[in-house]
Formats: structure tokens, C-alpha cells, sequence
């Protein structure tokens, strides 16, 4: 009974364009974001926000960003991963090159770096479609890996290859390197994470996120009244790059602290399209369902026998995992290939009925 | 000047002089070309039957190896334990169609690629947990030894693997275009609501196409795992085959063939002339940029048709 | 009725076009001319080349040989998106509409090339692009209006049916505000009703907007009575220029749909 739009009548086309037309989602969203900003930091533990929570807010800009470039525009990635790399790199780069710029700068930049290889590695988008796409931008996940790897003067010539986030402060706080704390990390990857949602959002309501869906569902349609495909694509690649990239500095500098190339190998490119799939395509929403879908069922995996009492050899479990995880991947494809969103956009459909089915 | 010359001139002053070792170079491309074929085939068997890209073909390499691997430490011998591979992978054939594929009928490509990559994990999952994932030796008692011919180190077991791929693919030519079944499966390749209305029974078809590339992947996983061992390794050549496939076309099977085998060549040759140059390494990536400029020029690969679109 | 009308100079001239894909020819030195606030209509059995018709007028497809005479610039051949800019829209012989997105977006995209605020702007949905979105809404209101399909408004095109579907994709089309408009078989496996309701807006569009259109048409009932001048192909050639009623009694045109033996 509580989640009713009767009598909220809009009577302007403003109003009716809303981020969330209905009251009852304002208030959800209000507190949500009051809980995740005023209640968590100061209740979440150390293990929370670093094996749960700030994983989860990488992973969602990454989502999002790939939920913009396959989602939206339909061009299917398997390169996010590479991306990632990017954004970490350039951030590392700058941060110890630049050690006076501010790190938010930073990040920023780094996300432009990682647009501009984007949209490089968009090119193709060109010419080729579908799954032929997916598989060129493997190039990118590869090439990308592999440079990082061999030209010293990414990681600082450091012998054992690694790259570190330098400590930087943001206003007083330490934000990143060793003595950062998971509470202030935590507040900066939110901070990103809800200002990208809202420009994603904002730019998938207007023109630019029509046009990326008219070349996704009829690209020839989309042409004729007068949508540059190619443009359009490649803006997508620009901009799923940037979120990527983000993702990455973030990934590096406020979540592991150090990492070698490997952290964004091809099965983070998998993980995030999992996400995306599983999440749902076309929905914003659906990168954070996904995000936290994939970051938390391996963990309540790993955790799940001994909440039961059950002790097993560690190999076998982790077999065990990877099969469940696997089998409950099919599962949801099958339940809802349109993903979680759509399960939840039904729930709120039933929920304005109830109690009154019909 | 002398980057460019150690680019685009050096490598293939030094083909000239060593033309043997060249020719080795080729040779060996050749053949890690024709696992790369062999894989690529199961690749393009699926997806000319279900339209499903199925990403698990590699796993299914790594599963049937670990398979065979398993009953054969269990004392089974190699004749009985071949046969019992060939049952669980049929058998996995029939799950797979039952469990996942039907189910999922009429979903959108992405999605059916997505479940096979789900179906990888779990392969993988189930592959480990009943076989172990330590590295095994796979001993099929054909000698991994050299001999020369004219000057050229050629190995044995190499040979023999070679001509088994190419046994293989002669039989599957003449399974499809001599067979009733075969000839089914080439009528669901074309049109499935077409070859449904005429009666051919799509579960069926499914389940054969499925099974035969299980024992294809059996066949590659033997060859790679006797040359290398059997470790989980095995199920990362599903992502060179995708190269393999642009360049031959998704639905081609000899695309498939030729297509491995140049990528094959071309990664090996580079590595061994151009690597050195950049830090080594370049197998990684190579065979993606070749395939993708390929792309550029030839959207539709090597064998495929162009299309004209209409509105 | 409609041959006594005023029309005005001419828009847009087809001269001398050829188009073949390989070695099927789809078009063979077809010319003919089209008038301001004309409705033209182009006839045919199936495969003589009407849609390529279309397709080269809008840049999809490059004739090899002839030339496009637009508002009095002639072109070689047009890209699809400078023929939009130009103000040609089109609907498409079968339903080329966006179909995850709502009708109200579909409507919207039509407006793509008049929006011109930039992505930061869009990011922000501030100010100028909010302000933006809201004029363009207003003018696709009008034509949900006009189309009586304010009731679908939000609903994803996948799901109406194929009735509505067409009247949705000819909103789009008019969304551009063209000032040509081109329609491949409007009216085609619709009942009478359906076909009525379209005949009554392609009339409308002609009369309120001052739109010229170019129809393919197979009823030819429909055309007799809503064209000004159609054009007959047939294997890619033309074979009949002129008024509804000359043509109909034109001995190529009826020997080309009956199959006259000889």
C-alpha cells in the first residue's frame, strides 16, 4: 500500500522527465545514500569496507561504464580490463611525476588518458559488429597488458614490476597509500562512484544516450535520420573508457594499495561483463546489482561453509566455488536474461498492484 | 633510419640466411596451428548448429585431457579409458542440451555466449574437483623424439599429431557431407525455422554437434596435454581460437583449418624475428592485432560471403 | 481531384540513376522529377527496384551512375546523414523502429540533429539541456497529438502492434520535421481500418506541413486516390510517368502486374 503514484499528477513535462518521477523512489534512493555516507563508515568494520564494500564501488564504476558501451551502445567489450590498466597507470605515473597535483585531479586525467585509448581501440568499431568487436577489443586487453609488462618507464623501472599508490591528501585526509584509511577510501570511491552514476544517468535520459541506443537497435534507422554511427560509437568507447580508466586508478589507489599488471587481466574484462549481463543491459541501476552480485557470491562462497559448520580442504572448496558460481551464472541467464533490473522493475510493478493483483 | 631498417628489413635478412632454421620456425608455427585448428573447429561446429559462440570449447579440452588423464591413473588402459572419455563427453553433450541449451532457446546470442562462459567455470570447477589440478603427464606412447630431413630438426610426435588433425578433419568432411545426420545438421545450419518445418529434430542435432565437439576437443586435449601436460593451462587456447575464427569466418570449416594454421605460423614467426625487438613476449597479443587488422580490410574473413544490407 | 491541385517547383530530380549490386542491376537509368508538396507515388511489382529507389534518394545506397537533384544542389551521391540534415526523413518497408526504447524516445530521436547542446552540458541535465529536452519534448508532443498515440506514449515499441508500430515509425519520420518525406509501403498488411487512418495522416502531413512526399504503395486503390503523379518501375526500368488515371490504362503498366502473354 505504501508504493502508490495515484494522485502524484505531474503537470509539466520537466517534471515528468525526472531522474524519479515516483516519490516513493526519491525517499528510497535519499536513504540509501544517507546510509551508505552517515551509517556505514561508522559501523562497517575494517574487513567490510576493504574485502566488500570498496571492491564493490570499483567494480560498479567499471559496470557502469561498460553497461554504457554494451548496454547502451551495443558494442560488446572484452577489453575493460585493459582500460582498467590504463587508469591505473596513468594515475601512477602522474601521482609520482606531479607528487603537488591534487590526486581527484588525478584521477580525472587518468580517465581522459584511458578515453583517448578508447576511443583508439574503438576504431574498428568501424567496420566490424558483434561478436567480431568483442573479439578485436581482446587486442586491447592483451596489447595493453603486455606493454605495461615490458616498458619499465610505466612502473618506474621498479625491479620487481609492481606499482604502488604514493600517499596524497585530499583537504587533511590521507586518501591513498599505506596509512590511507579504509573509512576515508571508502567516502572518496562513494564520492565518485554516486557523481559518475548521475552524469551516466543523465546522459543516458538525454541525446547522446538516444543515439547510442538507436545505432544499438537499428543502426541503419538510426543513419538515416541522421545519427552518425561511427561518432556515435566511438563517443561510447571515449566514455566507457573513461569510467573504465576511473575504475582503475580507483582500483589501484584506493582499494589494493599495490599491483602488477595481472590485476587487470582478461578475467577482470569477464567479471565486469558479467556484471553488466547479469546486472542488466541497459540500466544503471543493473551495473550495481551486478557489481554486487559478482563481487559478493564468491565471497559468501569462501565464507559459507564455516557459517554452516562445515570444514573442507581448501582446494576443494575452491572448486566447489568456482562450479557453484559458475552453475548460478546459467541459472540467472536462464530465470531472467534481462537480468536483476528487470527483476526489480517487475517487483515494483507487482508492489503498485498489491494488494490487487489485477 | 635504424629502427626502421631493424623493423621492416632485419628480420628478413636473417630469413634469408638461415633458411632452414626458418623453415623450422614455419614448421613449428605449423603446428601449434593445428591445435589452434582443431580447437577453432569445435568452435565452428557449434555455432553453424546453434548459433551459440561457445566459449566453453576450451575447457571442454582441459575437461576431456583431465578425463582421460584420471581414468588412465586409475589403472584403466588407454583403449578403454579413450572409449569412457568419449561417453562423458557425450554424456556432458546430452546435460548441456537438457540443462542449459534448451531452456535458453531463442535467447539472444550474447546471452547464450555468456551461459557458456558460466558452463566454462563450472567445467572447470567439476574438471578439479573430481580429477585434482596438479599437472599430469599424459603418456599415449607415441616417442617425442627428433630426426632430421634435410637439414631440419623435425620431431615425431609433432608428425603424428598433424596427421591425426588432419585424419580427424577428413572424417568430419565426410561425416557432414555424406551422412544423413550430416546433412541435417548443414540444413539447421542454414536456417533453423526452416530445417524445424521440414522435420529434422533440432534436439538431436544439437546433441550430436555437441558430442562431436567434445571429441574433437578430446583429440586436441590428448595432443596438447602428451606435448605439454595436462594442467589448466589447456583452456586458454579457447582465447587463441578466437583470432583463429575471424580470420576464417565463424561458419567455415576449412576457414577454420587455414585460419589456425596462419595464425599459428604468423605468432611463431614473429615471436622468433620480431620479438626480440620489443622485449619478447609478443605471442600474447599478436595474433589479436593480426586478426584485427585482417578486420579492417576483411570484415567477413577469409571465406565468409559479404553482405548487402537492406532496408 | 488531387491532379487539379497547385503544385510547386521542383524539389528534387532523379536523373539518369543506375544501381547494381554485382552484377544484379537493380536500376536502370531511371529518371523522373518530384514537386514541392507533391505526393508521388512509385509502384511496381515486387523486386522492380522501388526501395533501391528509396535507399539511393537517401544516401544508403551509391548509384553508380546519374545524379540526385535536391533543392536545386545536384548531388553525385548523398551520405545518409547529410540527406537527414537536408531534411529527408523516411519510414522503411518493414519496421525499422528502435525497439528497446519507449515511443516517446523513438519520437525523440527524431530531434537528434536539431539538440546541439554538448556532453558536459548533457552530463550535468542542467540549465541549457534541460531547457533543450524540454522545447523538443513540447514539439514531439505535437505530433503524438496529431497521430492519436498519446496513450503509448511510454510504452517500448517492441511490444505495440504492428498497426501502431507504423504510425510510431511515420511520428519519428515527421519528428525531423522534413521537408521530404519518404514512406516504403505504409499501408502494407494492414486492414482497411488501419490503412484509412494512415491514408488520412499521410494527407494530413501533406496538407498541415506542406510536407512532399514519395509513397510505395501497393494498393492500388490507395494510390489512385491519394497520389498526384506516380511513377511505374518494373525490372529496375521505368516504364510509366504521369497522372494515376493515365497510368492505369497504360498497356506496359498492366502488361507488367498481369503478365500479359505474348
Amino acid at each position: 500500500m505504501l508504493y502508490r503514484e495515484a494522485g502524484q499528477f505531474k503537470t509539466s513535462y520537466a517534471a515528468d522527465q525526472a531522474l524519479l518521477p515516483i516519490v516513493q523512489d526519491r525517499w528510497f534512493l535519499a536513504v540509501l545514500l544517507a546510509i551508505a555516507y552517515l551509517v556505514v563508515p561508522f559501523v562497517a568494520d575494517e574487513y567490510w569496507l576493504q574485502a566488500v564494500l570498496i571492491p564493490f564501488l570499483v567494480f560498479s564504476m567499471a559496470a557502469l561504464g561498460l553497461n554504457l558501451l554494451t548496454g547502451y551502445a551495443g558494442q560488446v567489450s572484452l577489453g575493460t580490463g585493459g582500460f582498467m590498466a590504463v587508469g591505473a597507470y596513468a594515475t601512477y605515473k602522474m601521482a609520482t611525476t606531479f607528487p603537488d597535483l591534487n590526486i581527484l585531479v588525478i584521477f580525472l586525467l587518468a580517465g581522459l588518458i584511458a578515453a583517448a585509448v578508447g576511443l583508439i581501440f574503438g576504431i574498428p568499431s568501424l567496420r566490424i559488429k558483434g561478436f567480431y568487436l568483442a573479439v578485436a577489443t581482446l587486442a586491447a586487453q592483451f596489447f595493453l597488458g603486455w606493454m605495461f609488462n615490458k616498458i619499465g618507464w610505466f612502473y618506474n623501472d621498479n625491479p620487481s614490476g609492481t606499482i604502488t599508490a604514493p600517499p596524497r591528501l585530499v583537504m587533511d585526509f590521507m586518501v591513498t597509500g599505506p596509512r590511507a584509511t579504509a573509512e576515508v577510501r571508502y567516502i572518496v570511491a562513494l564520492v565518485l562512484v554516486t557523481v559518475f552514476a548521475l552524469a551516466a544517468k543523465n546522459l543516458v535520459r538525454g541525446r547522446i544516450g538516444r543515439a547510442w541506443m538507436a545505432v544499438r537497435d537499428r543502426d541503419i534507422a538510426a543513419e538515416i535520420i541522421g545519427i552518425r554511427p561511427f561518432q556515435t560509437k566511438l563517443l561510447a568507447f571515449a566514455i566507457s573508457s573513461f569510467y573504465c580508466g576511473l575504475a582503475g586508478a580507483m582500483s589501484l589507489f584506493l582499494w589494493l594499495g599495490s599491483a602488477e599488471t595481472e590485476a587487470w587481466d582478461i578475467n577482470v574484462s569477464f567479471q565486469v561483463l558479467f556484471m553488466v549481463i547479469i546486472g542488466g543491459l541497459g540500466s544503471i541501476l543493473g551495473s550495481f546489482l551486478g557489481a554486487a552480485f559478482i563481487t559478493l557470491v564468491p565471497i559468501f562462497l569462501t565464507n559459507a561453509p564455516q557459517m554452516f559448520g562445515v570444514n573442507m580442504a581448501t582446494d576443494l572448496q575452491k572448486h566447489l566455488e568456482v562450479m557453484i558460481f559458475g552453475g548460478l551464472i546459467v541459472y540467472f541467464l536462464i530465470v531472467e536474461p534481462n537480468g536483476f533490473a528487470r527483476l526489480w522493475q517487475i517487483t515494483k510493478e507487482k508492489l503498485r498492484r498489491w494488494p490487487f493483483p489485477y | 633510419m635504424q629502427v626502421l631498417y631493424a623493423f621492416l628489413v632485419g628480420p628478413f635478412v636473417q630469413m634469408g640466411q638461415a633458411p632452414v632454421f626458418f623453415a623450422e620456425v614455419v614448421i613449428n608455427g605449423l603446428l601449434t596451428g593445428v591445435m589452434y585448428s582443431l580447437v577453432a573447429l569445435g568452435f565452428v561446429l557449434i555455432y553453424k548448429a546453434s548459433g551459440t559462440f561457445n566459449f566453453a570449447q576450451g575447457v571442454m579440452v582441459l575437461f576431456a585431457a583431465l578425463t582421460l588423464v584420471g581414468l588412465m591413473e586409475h589403472g584403466v588402459p588407454v583403449w578403454l579409458a579413450l572409449i569412457l572419455t568419449v561417453a562423458v563427453m557425450v554424456v556432458l553433450a546430452f546435460a548441456i542440451e537438457r540443462l542449459m541449451l534448451r531452456p535458453l532457446i531463442n535467447q539472444e546470442q550474447i546471452i547464450l555466449f555468456m551461459a557458456t562462459i558460466g558452463l566454462t567455470f563450472f567445467l572447470e570447477g567439476f574438471g578439479e574437483l573430481l580429477w585434482g589440478s596438479n599437472v599430469k603427464r599424459l603418456d599415449i606412447g607415441v616417442p617425442d623424439r627428433s630426426f632430421e630431413v634435410g637439414g631440419m630438426l623435425l620431431n615425431q610426435f609433432d608428425l603424428f599429431a598433424a596427421a591425426i588433425g588432419a585424419a580427424l578433419v577428413a572424417g568430419l568432411a565426410v561425416f557432414f557431407q555424406k551422412t544423413p545426420i550430416g546433412r541435417a545438421l548443414r540444413a539447421v545450419a542454414d536456417d533453423h525455422q526452416a530445417a524445424l518445418s521440414v522435420g529434422i529434430p533440432l534436439k538431436t542435432i544439437w546433441v550430436v554437434v555437441w558430442s562431436v565437439a567434445g571429441i574433437v576437443a578430446m583429440v586436441a586435449g590428448i595432443m596438447w596435454g602428451a606435448k605439454s601436460g595436462v594442467q589448466f593451462s589447456l583452456s586458454l587456447i579457447a582465447l587463441k581460437a578466437l583470432p583463429v575464427l575471424i580470420l576464417g569466418g565463424f561458419t567455415s570449416v576449412p576457414g577454420a583449418i587455414i585460419g589456425g594454421l596462419i595464425i599459428g605460423v604468423g605468432e611463431k614467426v614473429a615471436e622468433v624475428y620480431w620479438g626480440p625487438l620489443v622485449g619478447g613476449a609478443i605471442e600474447n597479443w599478436f595474433a589479436y592485432v593480426l586478426a584485427l587488422v585482417f578486420l579492417l580490410f576483411r570484415p567477413q574473413g577469409l571465406f565468409g560471403e559479404r553482405i548487402i544490407e537492406r532496408v | 481531384m488531387t491532379s487539379a491541385r497547385q503544385l510547386g517547383d521542383i524539389l528534387l530530380k532523379v536523373e539518369d540513376v543506375s544501381l547494381s549490386f554485382g552484377g544484379v542491376k537493380a536500376l536502370e537509368h531511371v529518371s523522373f522529377d518530384v514537386r514541392e508538396r507533391e505526393i508521388r507515388a512509385i509502384i511496381g511489382p515486387n523486386g522492380a527496384g522501388k526501395s533501391s529507389m528509396l535507399n539511393v534518394i537517401n544516401g544508403f545506397y551509391q548509384p553508380q551512375e546519374g545524379t540526385i537533384m535536391y533543392r536545386g544542389r545536384s548531388h553525385r551521391h548523398m551520405r545518409p546523414h547529410e540527406a537527414a540534415s537536408e531534411g529527408i526523413a523516411r519510414t522503411f518497408q518493414n519496421i525499422a523502429l528502435f525497439r528497446g526504447m519507449s515511443t516517446l524516445d523513438n519520437l525523440m530521436t527524431g530531434r537528434n540533429l536539431k539538440m546541439k547542446k554538448n556532453l558536459l552540458w548533457q552530463a550535468l541535465y542542467l540549465g541549457p539541456a534541460r531547457r533543450e529536452e524540454i522545447e523538443h519534448r513540447e514539439f514531439v508532443e505535437h505530433i503524438i497529438d496529431f497521430l492519436e498515440i498519446q496513450a503509448i506514449r511510454k510504452t517500448p515499441v517492441g511490444r505495440l502492434p504492428y498497426g501502431l508500430q507504423k504510425r510510431v515509425e511515420l511520428g519519428r519520420a515527421l519528428a525531423a520535421e522534413p521537408s521530404l518525406l519518404l514512406l516504403d509501403e505504409p499501408m502494407a498488411g494492414m486492414n482497411t481500418e488501419e490503412k484509412e487512418d494512415m491514408c488520412r495522416f499521410v494527407l494530413d502531413v501533406n496538407d498541415e506541413f506542406g510536407t512532399t512526399i514519395i509513397l510505395i504503395e501497393h494498393d492500388m486503390g490507395v494510390v489512385m486516390d491519394i497520389s498526384d503523379r506516380v511513377v511505374v518501375l518494373d525490372y529496375g526500368r521505368k516504364i510509366a510517368d504521369g497522372m494515376p488515371d493515365d497510368v492505369r490504362t497504360n498497356s506496359e503498366v498492366i502488361e507488367a502486374y498481369l503478365g500479359v502473354m505474348h
